[in-house]
């Protein structure tokens, strides 16, 4: 995992709620094997237009689109399924923070694990940001967990200090728990044998 | 909580703590994953890159169900990609020493059917699989988490899973189901009420009297969908309907193993005062079917009422989602949805595709026959529900009214494998999620029961079951 470091950017804003990840990327591209891509795929519905040309009007095909680091959204940011694409796509495509005043949960646990920051603020600082002009820029510092506004204004938004740790040292979460090798072994040998009931042939 | 009192999934939560410390999640050991082909290709691959092997192959069962076509078995897949991908998986199981239910397994299924089918969950288990309607195992008092690519390889390689504690959520259902509606109801009703993320954070725990008289099967539909109120998890207290449901399948138990497990088993169930975080009633003799409208599974109505009138909606952003979602499904506000044209009806869906689902479809059906518009799909959740079905002459009732009967796997809950709407047609679906392209790009579909479904075939649009029965 890469270290998140530093984050400035103008923000690329859907005004929907509920953005549910078959829409992030649309189930019939999870054939894939790999984790390569993706970014093609991100958002390929509202993108595309049936004969593959570019939606003119949606946001990833503007000019506000491009170079762009931030997603502003709405509600429930992520909801369905547990796809772990959705964050790759986003990634992929070059996103690396999405600011929404909620998020699913299997959604915002995987983008932790892909340096794709979650960012939840109040619905007053939300309404804020959509009203942005289109070049604003926006600020994110995770050490200080705070977002800064054009207007000068910091909002503190919420990381778990192990995500955190995580996020600002780029290790995953893997390493840590191989760590606990030792715990794990104490507690399989120390439980009792329904586990013994489960060794299976097909 | 109240001194130590507890709550089911607390109880499942204690026995399973690994290893706690401050600052970090709790580390959960897990007690049966479950691995199917389209989210665990990549964790096969980070094993790999990292030399690790998988800790308990005897905890973990694979299958191949999202992309495999429901046509005949003995032919081979058609779309390499797919047909790559269910190779990956095979090649992946036998490398790692998995046991996996492959695509001419005798046992081949939906992953959340064949768990509970052969016995492999269990009470009080944690249960993991990268898929988010792994809550369904929650029916049997198994705490059990859908998980992203990254937990699948965290489990392979550990067995464990860190995790926060999530907030308890009692729903309790009270009263008892009228003729033509089913447990599909209760959670259609339950996450229209509180919304898609109306669970977000919590593990919620079913209860109550409509609840204890469902049989396992109607439980596995209710928690199946947990996921789509946000909940983390759902799970119903063990009793004697889940132990006689378990006893004699094949990874159950046997013997003394089975009179201990069930002694331990009767343990769980939440003790009396234990305080949940957060509750919910639904009164179930006021049920009504329900149907969806729109692109969210919160977007729900009984099936006799109206589509909602957005501009009633004051929020902006619930405003827009509202009309959004009807000129996607080119409905009308404050317009019935009965009589709605259907152009398919797919009855399947690791939510609805067991062999109690496809009775009660093939109760309406017998006799009948398909309106000749409509298209109805009919796919077993596993090659035993098949072949009970077929032990049963399930499979002539839906053939003599015109449906089409295929081999099992997810088929067109997620139109992952060539099974798919057209852009612009309508669904009745069994399925669990309506967004948008869900069931094939441009498709549009309706969520409803197995009788719903059935009898909106009958009829080729949206239909009251009630009026045929
Ligand atoms: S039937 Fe649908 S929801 Fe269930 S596991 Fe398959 S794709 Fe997922």
């Amino acid at each position: 995992m890469k270290p998140f470091l530093a984050l400035e950017s103008r923000l690329a804003p859907i005004p929907a709620n509920n953005i549910d990840t078959d829409q992030i990327i649309p189930a019939r591209f999870l054939k894939t094997t790999s984790k390569e891509g993706l970014d093609k795929q991100l958002f390929f519905d509202w993108r595309y237009e049936a004969d593959g040309s570019e939606k003119a009007d949606f946001i990833l095909n503007t000019p506000r689109g491009k170079g762009v680091e931030i997603l502003l959204a709405g509600d429930n940011f992520g909801c369905g399924s547990s796809r772990e694409h959705a964050p790759w796509a986003l990634t992929q495509f070059g996103f690396r923070a999405v600011i929404s005043t909620s998020f699913a949960d299997i959604f915002k646990g995987n983008a932790l694990k892909n340096s794709l920051l979650p960012i939840v603020v109040p619905e007053d600082v939300h309404a804020k940001l959509f009203a942005l002009p289109e070049d604003a820029v926006v600020k994110v510092d995770l050490l200080t967990q705070t977002l800064h506004l054009p207007d000068g204004t910091a909002v503190e938004f919420p990381v778990d200090p192990f995500s955190k740790a995580c996020l600002l040292n780029g290790v995953d979460e893997l390493g840590w728990i191989l760590k606990q090798d030792a715990a794990i072994s104490a507690y399989e040998a120390a439980r009792f044998s329904t586990l013994d009931t489960l060794s299976v042939s097909v | 909580m109240s001194g130590n009192l507890r709550t089911l999934s607390q109880k499942v939560w204690d026995n399973h703590v690994v290893h706690e410390e401050q600052g970090a999640p709790t580390l959960l050991y897990i007690d049966l994953h479950l691995v199917h082909e389209v989210t665990s290709p990549q964790a096969f691959s980070g094993l790999r890159e990292r030399g690790l092997k998988v800790r308990r192959p005897d905890l973990t069962v694979a299958t191949t169900d999202h992309s495999i076509p429901t046509t005949d078995r003995s032919l081979p897949i058609l779309d390499p990609i797919a047909a790559k991908q269910v190779a990956q998986l095979e090649a992946n199981c036998k490398e790692f020493g998995i046991p996996c239910y492959g695509m001419h397994s005798n046992n081949q299924g939906i992953v959340h059917v064949i768990g509970p089918e052969l016995g492999f969950t269990q009470p009080g288990m944690t249960v993991v699989c990268g898929d988010s309607h792994t809550a369904t195992h929650g029916a049997f008092g198994a705490l059990a988490f859908g998980i992203g690519t990254s937990e699948v390889e965290n489990v392979l390689a550990t067995q464990c899973l860190l995790q926060r504690p999530s907030k308890t959520f009692n729903v309790r259902v009270e009263g008892s189901l009228k003729a033509g509606v089913s447990a599909k109801d209760i959670i259609l009703a339950l996450i229209a009420e509180i919304g898609i993320g109306g669970g977000t954070g919590t593990v919620m725990e079913y209860t109550g009297s409509a609840i204890r008289a469902l049989d396992m099967e109607a439980r596995m539909t209710v928690c199946n969908m947990s996921i789509e109120g946000g909940a983390r998890a759902g799970l119903i207290a063990p009793d004697d309907t889940t132990f006689s449901y378990l006893h004699g399948r094949p990874f159950a138990p046997k013997g003394a193993a089975w009179d201990e497990a069930v002694a331990r088993w009767s343990q769980l169930p939440t003790d009396n005062g234990a305080t949940f975080d957060r509750e919910v009633y639904i009164d179930a003799d006021k049920l009504e079917p329900m149907i969806t409208y729109g692109t969210n599974p919160g977007m729900g109505i009984p099936i006799t009422g109206v589509l909602p009138d957005p501009s009633s909606i004051g929020n902006t952003m619930e405003r827009e989602s509202v009309e959004k979602a009807l000129h996607y499904m080119g409905l009308e506000a404050g317009k019935p949805i009965l009589g709605r044209p259907v152009n398919v009806v797919f009855i399947g869906s690791c939510t609805n595709s067991r062999i109690s689902d496809l009775r009660s479809a093939a109760a309406v059906l017998k006799g009948r026959k398909v309106n000749p518009n409509t298209r109805v799909m009919v796919v077993p959740g596993s090659q035993e529900v098949k072949r009970q079905a077929i032990a049963e002459g399930l499979p002539d009732i839906f053939r003599a009214a015109g449906c089409d009967w295929r081999e099992p796997g997810c088929s067109m809950c997620i139109a992952m494998n060539g099974d798919q709407l057209q852009p612009g047609e309508y669904s009745v679906s069994t399925s669990n999620r309506n967004f948008e392209g869900r069931q094939g790009k441009g498709g549009r579909t309706f969520l409803a029961s197995p009788m719903t479904a059935a009898a909106s075939a009958v009829t080729g649009v949206v239909t009251d079951v009630r009026t045929l029965l």
